[in-house]
């Protein structure tokens, strides 16, 4: 427990690959997160953000690979471990959960023996021990009658209920870091609340730090103490879930502020429309010369369409890419 | 859910078959092998002889109530091994996929394209006669059909999302073989295995007719068959009676596959919707 961080991930580059060439789809990436943070990755969907996750815990494939950079857990390299060693990390230490509860749970098995093998992979129990401390997962994350519903198989549960078992089931094994992502996309609004709520609430309780990956900036700063906005498999921001609201330097950051619906002030208004960032997401084989969100970036200028903007470290804390930044 | 006729009719026919395999002892009315008396040969059908008797005066009823254990032993277990094969060749070639998916692709369209009866036919001729040689036979070579339906299966169950999350999880190849791939894939394979089961059943008997399966005096459906061949016009009940044994089952098998299919293969539930 001394000064190193949990993860870290450095100048990372994710190649797509075809046939002889390769293209960059992620590139530069880099961040750190410490025990029992809670740190965020926004940005529109297409930008990096899922692929990224799956470097982290050695599960790309192809046509995809790291093509550059270094992931250390806990001190260790993650490309430089063992498929077994990382299959030990996986589950147990590095956990993750998706979009889908629908899809992400075997239709054909009941939700407790889906809990249970996790004590029984990755801790060696026998099934007996495995199946008490499945019910007493499925308690831990408030699913009424436990012991009961241990049993069921994931079509007789609501959305909801599926996600917390899936949440059951990446906890089970107390990991010290839970990948979430996208973890409420699928969900009702007032479900997505109390999901959040109650992860964010477990993993607070056991020192698990979050990786909570979103297009949603409003939802990733709520729960997160920091935040890196990625665009076009670039991180152009870092910083505080505060100051990104308050002080957002980064046009695209900007963008997704004004994006939000905001309580207060404007929702008094009633009508004020929400300003969308025109334009879309460039594709991995056309990223634009220079800065990345040029054709889209209403402070644009030559130097943007020419060189690609450094890292600059803002004397708030926090680091922003762009020539131009406020 | 509502269970099709085919289901019923089929699974009664077939669990008559394992019902009277399993009592032969008890249903028979004499020994189907030593119980020869040439003083009651080649007796029609009457209340004593429940299906005649046999040119050595042996009782046709007995002899195919024991051949019930043969036919269905031959037909479950070649079907088993069938399966096994079938399902572990075709799951871990879906799987891996690679230069072992092009092998066990290879050898699947070779299995295909030669009749398996010829090819069982072929091992018999080197093994030789009997129930053992038969098993093997007929368990090697009737697995492509199961092979095709496991690697496809894997192929479209693979980019599930469950099979997703538990590499996330940590699980190994074989953990998401056994727990997230094979048991969504059952199904399909009883389906297949139900009717390989009465292929195999005819195959039996086609081999024994030959010679090459179950030696008499052992009753096997088809060693009957065999044996009561010259006096197919003059004692008819000699091939009547093994005959009806077989088609009953057969027919049992197949109307329990396509019953089962109705409500195992989620393909043709939604074919039909
Ligand atoms: N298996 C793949 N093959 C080719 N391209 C992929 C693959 N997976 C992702 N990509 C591409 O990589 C980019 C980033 O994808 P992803 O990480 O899923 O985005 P996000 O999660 O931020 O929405 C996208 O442009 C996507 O099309
Ligand atoms: S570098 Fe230029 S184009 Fe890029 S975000 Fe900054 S101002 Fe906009
Ligand atoms: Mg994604």
């Amino acid at each position: 427990m001394t000064g190193s961080p949990l993860l870290e991930v450095e100048d990372l580059r994710i190649d797509l690959n075809y046939r002889s060439s390769h293209v960059a789809a992620v590139e530069g990436v880099s961040f750190r997160i410490d025990r029992g943070e809670t740190f965020g990755l926004v940005g529109e969907s297409g930008c990096g953000k899922s692929i990224t996750a799956l470097a982290l815990i050695g599960l790309l494939r192809q046509p995809l690979s790291i093509g550059a950079g270094a992931i250390r857990f806990d001190g260790r390299e993650i490309q430089r471990l063992s498929a077994a060693e990382q299959r030990a990390l996986r589950g147990n230490r590095i956990a993750m959960i998706f979009q889908e509860p629908m899809t992400a749970l075997n239709p054909v098995s009941p939700v407790g023996r889906q809990i249970a093998e996790m004590f029984v992979l990755h801790q060696g129990k026998d099934w007996r021990e495995a199946n008490r401390l499945a019910v007493e997962a499925l308690a831990s994350v408030r699913v009424p009658a436990p012991e009961r519903r241990v049993k069921d198989y994931p079509h007789q549960l609501s959305g909801g209920m599926r996600q917390r078992v899936m949440i059951a089931i990446a906890l089970a094994c107390g990991p010290d870091l839970l990948i979430a992502d996208e973890p409420t996309t699928a969900l009702d609004v007032t479900v997505q609340a109390e999901i959040i709520e109650l992860m964010r609430n477990l993993c607070a309780e056991r020192g698990t730090a979050i990786l909570m990956i979103s297009h949603d900036l409003g939802l990733v700063a709520n729960v997160c103490r920091r935040v890196a906005v990625m665009y076009a498999g670039r991180i152009v921001e870092e910083r505080g879930s505060d100051d990104i609201f308050r002080a957002s330097a980064h046009p695209y950051t900007q963008g997704l502020v004004d994006s939000l619906p905001r309580l207060g002030s404007r929702a008094a208004l009633g009508r004020t429309r929400l300003t969308e960032i025109a334009g879309v997401v460039p594709a991995i084989t056309d990223f634009p010369d220079g800065c990345r969100f040029n054709p889209r970036c209403a402070r644009a200028t030559d130097i943007c369409r020419t060189t690609e903007p450094e890292t600059t470290w803002l004397d708030a804390g926090g680091l922003v890419r762009c020539h131009h930044h406020a | 859910m509502k269970l099709g006729a085919n289901l019923v009719i089929g699974g009664a026919l077939f669990a008559l078959a394992i019902f009277v395999g399993l009592l032969a002892p008890w249903l028979a009315h004499t020994d189907p092998v030593m119980d020869a008396n040439l003083l009651n040969a080649e007796e029609p059908p009457s209340w004593i002889w429940w299906f005649g008797t046999d040119a050595q005066g042996r009782d046709i009823y007995s002899r195919v109530v024991h051949g019930a254990r043969i036919s269905l032993t031959v037909g479950i277990v070649s079907q088993l091994v069938n399966s096994v094969i079938g399902v572990t060749l075709g799951l871990t070639a879906g799987y891996w996929g690679g230069w072992w998916d092009d092998f066990v692709n290879g050898l699947t369209n070779l299995m295909l394209a030669i009749p398996s009866l010829i090819f069982a036919l072929a091992i018999m001729a080197v093994l030789g006669p009997g129930l053992t040689s038969l098993l093997i036979a007929l368990g090697l070579t009737n697995w492509s059909f199961t092979c095709r339906i496991a690697r496809a299966s894997t192929l479209s169950l693979k980019s599930q999302g469950y099979v997703q999350a538990a590499r996330v999880l940590g699980y190994g190849d074989f953990r998401i073989m056994i727990t997230q791939l094979l048991p969504n894939m059952v199904g399909p394979i009883i389906v297949i295995g139900t009717l390989g089961m009465g292929g195999a059943i005819l195959a039996e008997a086609a081999l024994s007719f030959l010679g090459l399966g179950v030696r008499p005096p052992y009753p096997s459906w088809g060693s009957m068959l065999s044996e009561a061949r010259d006096q197919i016009t003059t004692a008819p009940w000699l091939s009547i009676f093994p005959g009806l044994a077989i088609f009953l089952t057969v027919l049992g098998l197949n109307l329990l596959g396509d019953g089962l299919r109705d409500i195992l293969d989620p393909q043709s539930r939604s074919r039909r919707t």
